[in-house]
């Protein structure tokens, strides 16, 4: 199901990769179910082709871009340290283009701030979005970012894993990837990214106000209030007991590049 | 039990086999719990008195699980980080619950050795009433564990509520007895 890409390979890293099989099988993708382990079952007959994703709001080019249009971009692997607002993380091969590629297409306006995402709503094929229960959070999922950050040349759309096609659990057919901030703000199977000019809404902020906030970024000194955020558990490979519980650094390690983006701004305010 | 450790130990179980057994042995402790708890109602509806004396392994096997379940998650969640253990069991309300319902189903399980059984003589039904107040304890603790999916908590809740009313006169006179006459 997953085919191969062609991509500029990254240099090597000293990092230890998750293991492709942990990758594709550990999720956290409400629309597939609750469980980690239940979005690769439920979401192995997902269609990600056709697909159509809208780019739009205050550009001067709207465009959409059809599945293979998705893959018309310079595709580049980039290795990042995912870290999960759960306090456990992984190293992860992703294939795809800055998302300012994509942005510079259309064309933003000068009046445009924020940059809002919207994953895809279709509750025939996602069965979290069947149940009015639904997890506790609203659907679609909705996630957004201020325009520098959006610009910001680590943001990345990835559209592989692992050499291969994104596996529909990790969001295919295309997804956010912003190594700095909680694993939520990366939303996946995207449909929809719109230039705005207002602060966006985000789904776990709206679901749990006081627990996410909009910047999201990884920060051992703001724990979660039902949890510390000073340490986190490597996710590398093997089974029980070979995990490594590591500090947790400001912006997932990312500081030297993206910290000036938050100069002057009370972080433990704005989490 | 030991087949989920098993199967961790060789990552066939989910991809995180920290957080599967974390999640299987907390689910078993509180379903087992829960299990004993509905034995004395059924016994009662049902006329089977003989059901009676699967309620002390049932109770015994819960507590088992919950130990397991802390164990995991200090040794392999938290990597014997003690000082995290020790901020997350007094900083963290939800794992302070769970903490303070562990203790009481120890001392459960302990007290459900025959000779302290002897010993304890009238004290020991009111102390294990308070099987009650740890299954309560433990639902919390699932509740308040969940970042947003409040279903299956809420479902072991509604059973729980449903065994309080069953057994509220009971509980009640006991809570009176167990009080200082005053006067």
């Amino acid at each position: 199901l997953q085919r191969e890409l062609e991509f500029a390979k990254a240099t090597s890293t000293q990092q230890t990769l998750t293991s492709e099989a942990k990758v594709t099988s550990y999720n956290n993708f409400y629309e597939f179910g609750l469980g980690k382990n239940d979005p690769r079952e439920n979401a192995a007959g997902f269609r990600v082709d056709p697909w159509q994703l809208q780019l739009d709001g205050l550009v001067d080019q709207p465009q959409t871009l059809g599945y293979e249009d998705l893959f018309g971009f310079d595709l580049e692997e980039r290795i990042y340290r995912l870290r999960c607002v759960e306090a456990w993380s992984m190293v992860i091969p992703w294939v795809g283009f800055p998302l300012a590629d994509i942005l510079k297409r259309a064309g933003v306006n000068s009046s445009a701030k924020y940059i809002a995402f919207e994953t895809l709503f279709d509750p025939k094929q996602m069965p979290g979005q069947r149940s009015r229960l639904g997890g506790g959070i609203r659907y679609p999922y909705v996630e957004g970012l201020r325009m520098d950050e959006a610009m910001h040349p680590l943001t990345f759309i990835a559209v592989g894993v692992y050499g291969k096609t994104l596996a529909p659990q990790n969001g295919a057919p295309v997804r956010l990837v912003v190594p700095w901030k909680y694993g939520f703000k990366s939303i996946k199977s995207i449909t929809r990214i719109q230039a705005v000019d207002k602060q966006p809404p985000t789904t776990w902020n709206l679901a749990a106000a006081n627990e996410y906030g909009f910047y999201a970024n990884v920060n051992p000194e703001v724990d979660h209030p039902r949890w510390s955020q000073a340490t986190e558990r490597r996710i590398t490979r093997g089974g029980l007991g070979s995990d490594e519980r590591i500090a947790t650094l400001p912006f997932n390690g990312y500081g030297e590049q993206v910290a000036g983006l938050y100069q002057g701004m009370d972080l433990q305010r704005f989490y | 039990m030991a087949s989920a450790y098993w199967s961790a130990l060789n990552d066939t179980i989910g991809g995180d086999p920290v957080e599967s057994l974390i999640h299987f042995y907390g689910l078993s402790a509180l379903r087992l719990l829960l299990l004993s708890l509905v034995l004395t109602p059924l016994v009662r509806f049902s006329r089977q008195p003989a059901l009676m004396r699967l309620r002390r392994p049932l109770g015994l096997w819960a507590a088992a699980f919950a130990t397991a379940h802390l164990a995991v998650y200090v040794v392999y969640d938290l990597q014997m980080n003690w000082a995290l253990v020790l901020s997350e069991v007094i900083e963290r309300p939800y794992i302070t619950v769970g903490f303070v319902a562990w203790l009481v189903l120890s001392v459960l399980a302990v007290t459900s050795l025959p000779r302290l059984v002897r010993a304890l003589g009238k004290r020991w039904k009111p102390l294990h009433n308070t099987v009650y107040l740890a299954a309560a304890l433990v639902c919390l603790h699932f509740l308040w564990s969940v970042k947003a999916d409040i279903v299956e908590p809420g479902l072991y809740i509604l059973i729980l509520a449903v065994l309080l009313f069953l057994r509220k006169e009971k509980l009640f006179r006991y809570f009176r007895s167990s009080k200082p006459h005053n006067g």
